[in-house]
């Protein structure tokens, strides 16, 4: 019997075809993969359990609050509230006279909550805020708490040593340095995510996120902790919203419609529970990767991203400015008590 | 600024599909888009009320008409099913009928609802033509001779089944009287973890003339300098497990109020404002969601009316 090769030639030409095919078909894959300039994080992350969690509303259960003498809630406002304190999808907006932070500390306390802080020191010129930016902390960032600040830089012997209260710790995470300032700014919702995945999770409850270039003015305390909460741009605020400047480019992941949009939300401040911040951030960066491989870069980096983001994933509860101002702007008198702002003309110094 | 990079096309490819899986917003979702931002643009520095609060000071919303966006709200609970719990005892059966054939005109419309009609005579309990997505089932249970004593176990028994049952069926439970109808939307904008409803006949009221429990020997005692707001007995609810706690300390309350001879001056409603106030609701629905015409002058505040008292001869329809 002849072998069944030579009785059918065209299956073993056809077959041939296919393996060379094959093997031509990954060699170009195993080349394409290491020619991506993009590095990625994995698709499957190593996640802890928490994170295979359906991630619905778990919401920890109300804790009987201690007895606390405060005034009765006056239902029948008589003066007019001056600023929203409600969103359209009743998310608290937060700001001076909205809360009683006797009363917050009562509920807040007894949970006995760690509060993490990242903030990125990248670059030569941002180092220099560190001190500043720890020492305005140390005043006025959840006095009372357990509060865990992560400092992300390409330069740790550059970050002082600031003396912190109890319960309080510093460590720093090494970060390549950047090639170019915006290039340190794309990264910092992979840093944030890889952070919270390999070690936040298990060392804070909530986690806010930061710019180091800003300092504490006032207190920072727990009206402020929420499942994922945003705060509103002080450059925008009194803006109609077809002048946000979200990513109009509708190529970009980023990209926001005319007529779209609540609030601009500020890029030097968000946060929330650990484990919103994880995917808050992880899709802000799986966005601008995307924008990446289709070589664009979103108007404002990554504030457009989570602008889009938090239109999709509407925060839990708003910051007013007072939580993000610019002190070269003057102070309207809606804004009571500023919390939280931009080093204003006397520390300019520091920058140079 | 575009910054060149090689395998723009490659890169559409990779990421275009786990994008969306992602929930990061391609272009063609920019449609979809139009329902979640709501017709009104957020006005940081124009409120929507003034003339009422519209959150507390633990910055629980306070829940009054134009604070809130339904189709945002609608699109957040798309996947969540609510249960409701009435208690139609002895004679209040008679009023299941109307209160159904309106909560489906009004309650929850577009989500999934389970009626749980809690009742001593099933065969009383009115067929009512339901939308889909919603179902009653009737749940046979005792009575008691007082009526004062088929309010209070009204929490025992919402507890029982909360662990039984509801747990595993709902996400979140309303519970709520009998005697009334709903006469305008009422909707997922009350869902949270907790939620009581302000008692129409003290929301401009002083703490001090609160009807709550002020014999110290009861466990619902509260004092006069305490207290935030008078809940009403007739619409509370939230997450199941929230509920469940709620009920259940409510019953253990009751239960030791009983072994020391004393009967709070309002029976549940006084154990659920004591439980309210050191177990802070996490919404407050205003009363617009709780009336009664009768009794009382409906103010400018009140925009509109969703949940009403519906007439009944006391004497009559108590103890039957």
């Amino acid at each position: 019997m002849p072998p069944p090769a030579m009785h059918c030639p065209r299956l073993a030409l056809g077959l041939g075809f296919c393996l060379l095919l094959g093997i031509a078909l990954c060699s170009l894959w195993v080349y394409v993969e290491n020619w991506l300039l993009v590095s990625y994080i994995p698709y499957y992350l190593p996640c802890p359990e928490i994170f295979n969690m359906k991630l619905q509303y778990k919401e920890e259960p109300s804790q009987p609050v201690a007895q606390s003498q405060y005034p009765q809630p006056k239902l029948l406002e008589q003066k007019p509230t001056e600023l929203l304190t409600l969103t359209p999808w009743l998310a608290p907006i937060v700001s001076e006279g909205t809360f009683n932070a006797e009363l917050l500390h009562h509920i807040y306390q007894p949970l006995n909550l760690t509060i993490g802080l990242t903030a990125f020191a990248v670059g030569n010129r941002y180092t220099h805020f560190v001190q500043h930016f720890l020492e305005s902390a140390e005043r006025f960032f959840m006095q009372g708490y357990r509060v865990h600040y992560y400092i992300f830089t390409h330069d740790p012997q550059a970050i002082p040593r600031v003396p912190l209260g109890p319960g309080r710790h510093l460590s720093v995470i090494p970060v390549p340095g950047p090639s170019q300032w915006e290039e340190a700014s794309m990264r910092r919702m992979e840093a944030i995510s890889v952070h919270i995945a390999t070690r936040a999770h298990r060392e804070v409850d909530y986690l806010f996120c930061l710019d180091v270039d800003m300092a504490f003015r006032n207190p920072w305390g727990p009206e402020t902790l929420g499942d994922l909460v945003a705060a509103i741009h002080p450059g925008y605020f009194t803006v109609p919203r077809h002048q946000f400047p979200y990513e109009r480019r509708p190529v970009s992941t980023a990209f926001v419609a005319d007529g779209e949009g609540d609030f601009y939300y500020g890029g030097a401040v968000f946060g929330g529970r650990v484990a919103r911040v994880y995917e808050f951030t992880r899709g802000c960066h799986m966005g601008i990767l995307a924008d990446k491989a289709n070589g664009i870069m979103a108007a404002w980096q990554e504030e457009s991203h989570l602008n889009r983001r938090f239109l999709s994933h509407k925060p839990s509860k708003v910051l007013s400015p007072e939580y993000l101002w610019d002190d070269r702007k003057p102070q309207p008198p809606s804004l009571k008590l500023i919390r939280f702002s931009t080093l204003n003309k006397d520390t300019a110094w520091l920058r140079s | 600024s575009l910054r060149p990079h090689g395998l723009e096309g490659m890169g559409v490819l990779l990421y275009a599909a786990k994008s969306t899986g992602l929930g990061v917003q391609s272009p063609l979702c920019s449609f979809g888009q139009i329902l979640l931002c709501g017709p009104h643009p957020c006005d940081l520095l124009s409120p929507r009320r003034v003339d009422v609060l519209v959150m507390t000071p633990w910055f629980a919303p306070i829940i009054w008409d134009g604070t809130f966006d339904s189709a945002i709200l609608d699109a957040q609970f798309r996947d969540t099913t609510i249960g409701l719990t009435v208690f139609a005892i002895k004679k209040y059966v008679v009023f299941l009928r109307l209160f159904l054939e309106t909560a489906e005109k009004y309650f929850m419309v577009g989500h999934k609802v389970t009626y749980y009609v809690f009742t001593d005579r099933p065969a009383d309990v009115p067929q009512i033509a339901l939308r889909a997505g919603r179902q009653v089932v009737v749940l046979h249970v005792g009575s008691y001779r007082r009526w004062q004593d088929i309010s209070m176990h009204r929490m025992e028994m919402i507890s029982n089944f909360s662990r039984q049952r509801f747990l595993h069926e709902v996400d979140y439970l309303v519970c709520l009287d009998v005697d009334m109808k709903f006469s305008d939307h009422v909707g997922v904008e009350i869902l949270a973890p907790l939620f009581g409803t302000l008692h129409p006949g003290f929301y401009a009221a002083d703490r001090q003339s609160f009807t709550y429990e002020r014999r110290p020997l009861s466990r619902a005692y509260i004092p006069r300098d305490e207290g935030d707001f008078y809940y009403a007995g007739g619409f509370f609810g939230g997450s199941v497990p929230e509920v469940y706690r709620l009920t259940t300390a409510c019953h253990q309350a009751m239960t030791a109020d009983q072994a020391q001879g004393i009967e709070a001056v309002w029976h549940d409603e006084s154990h659920l404002n004591r439980y309210l106030l050191s177990h802070k609701p996490s919404k407050v629905l205003s009363p617009e969601y709780l009336w009664d015409e009768r009794m009382l002058q409906r103010p400018p505040l009140l925009r509109k009316l969703r949940y009403v008292a519906v007439p009944k001869n006391h004497g009559e329809i108590r103890n039957r």
